[in-house]
């Protein structure tokens, strides 16, 4: 993380310029920034809402969007059932609020860039977040980095980004794109009808040109110990994989 | 700035000298790790103290097992702004590790190593005067591999990434070197009560 970055991480007011419904659960909120700032795929923003007695509540959000030098960010929130503030973010936002925001951070899981080595992204649910950043940003920037992203979710109607993701399989030639649909059966033939496990990370992996240099993981601790011990089970080097959890 | 609409579901708790600034409660034990659960053996842990590039002195697991233990329940500060109440926790406090190596206080600062390649820098003065231990039982069983079995440091008045998991060694320097966190992006001593949490905080 350069300097300039660590610089510009201080609290900043946003806007809600836009709130899309992505599936049953999870909204994309669009925030416009007052002061821009530069971000690599796969870092995160703190969110800050303040209750009127002074009372304070910050969560971590990865950003969704690819940087673009625009002064829009995308955050993809699911609605937790008992969470203090997702539920505020579906039930209470709207568009025109005012959020409190900082940004970007973290300095580890980030798409490595300028390099051929294929790229294995492995997400769950709403960690498809900053992996989505880096596909977008693989393509828009067209970098030669071969990419597979296995993305487990409960139903195809769960699928965050699925349209988008769907295209870009068809659209690129080295993005390969398979669901794992853990309660529901799938109905595309490359897709799985189950929860993940080892050999459904090796056959994703084998899809892709080459084996993977890079593994990067994110959803919850238990998603993530498993592809990432699959991970492990490919012959990458612990190093190699690099992964975010939820923290639940 | 009062956000519009936004009540908060811990506003007017009583608890507001036990949980720092811009933290929640969480009854679970979240897991953040930036990378693969390592498996270490104990038959194959080591734990190495150094001073400078110099080793002073390694323990197996069961030499490391015959130091004095230690019990401590504390609160603790997770950086992504959850904190745990009441954790307990037995290990060897990093006082008794140093009388044992023969040394009382080397250097001002000190940095964690770990299996998976971690570090982490903590002052002396954090992890002296029983403040700090290598934790080895969590709620009295013995600590799981996702939170750092069989061995994590515990520093649990600073931010918990400074209780390093799969810790394996204590290096002892002149000067506050940043271990992999403070390298990208956090605060370089991290005290939730002031909310260090960032390199500028």
């Amino acid at each position: 993380m350069t300097d300039a970055a660590v610089a510009a991480a201080r609290w900043q007011r946003c806007t809600i310029d836009e709130i899309v419904a992505r599936t049953p659960t999870i909204k994309s909120f669009f925030l416009r920034l007052t002061q821009r700032f530069d971000y690599k795929a796969g870092q995160h923003v703190d969110i800050r809402l303040t209750a009127p007695d002074g009372y304070t509540a910050m969560r971590s959000y990865s950003i969704a969007s690819a940087p673009s030098g625009s002064d829009m960010i995308e955050l993809a929130i699911e609605r937790l059932a008992d969470g203090e503030v997702s539920p505020f973010f579906h039930d209470v936002a709207q568009v025109g609020d005012t959020i409190e925001l900082r940004g970007p951070l973290g300095g580890h899981f980030l798409w490595p860039g300028r390099s051929e080595t294929p790229v294995l992204l492995i997400g769950a649910g709403s960690g498809v977040a900053p992996l989505m950043a880096m596909i977008r940003y693989r393509k828009a920037s067209a970098e030669p980095v071969p990419v597979a992203l296995l993305l487990s979710s409960r139903t195809w109607n769960d699928v965050l980004f699925r349209d988008e993701l769907l295209e870009l399989e068809s659209s690129l030639s080295d993005f390969r794109l398979a669901l794992a649909l853990t309660r529901e059966r799938p109905t595309r033939p490359t897709d799985f009808g189950k929860r993940i496990d080892a050999p459904m990370v090796a056959d994703v992996a084998a899809r892709l040109s080459a084996s993977p240099g890079r593994v990067f993981v994110c959803g919850s601790n238990a998603f993530v110990e498993i592809a990432a011990d699959a991970a492990l089970g490919l012959g990458l080097k612990a190093g190699a994989i690099k992964t975010e959890r939820y923290g639940t | 700035m009062a956000t519009r609409g936004f009540t908060g579901r811990n506003s007017g708790s009583d608890l507001s000298d036990r949980i720092p600034p811009g933290q929640h409660l969480v009854e679970n034990f979240p897991v953040l790790t930036a990378g693969p659960t390592p498996r270490i053996e104990p038959a194959d842990w080591t734990f190495t103290l150094k001073v400078g590039p110099r080793p002073i002195k390694v323990w197996s697991w069961s030499e490391f097992n015959a130091l004095p233990r230690t019990r401590m329940t504390r609160d603790i500060h997770c950086v992504t702004a959850w904190s745990k109440l009441n954790t307990a926790w037995e290990g060897v406090t990093i006082d008794d590790i140093l009388a044992d190596a023969g040394l009382s206080a080397p250097t001002p600062f000190a940095l964690a190593h770990c299996y998976d390649g971690y570090s982490t820098n903590v002052p002396l003065a954090d992890l002296a005067a029983g403040k700090a231990m290598v934790a080895l039982n969590y709620e009295s069983q013995p600590l799981p591999r996702d939170h750092g079995g069989p061995a994590r440091l515990l520093v649990p008045h600073l931010y918990f990434w400074k209780s390093a998991k799969w810790v394996n060694g204590l290096q002892f320097t002149e000067r506050d070197e940043a271990g992999f966190w403070e390298l990208r992006g956090y605060h370089i001593y991290g005290d939730p009560w002031r909310e260090q949490r960032y390199t500028h905080d």
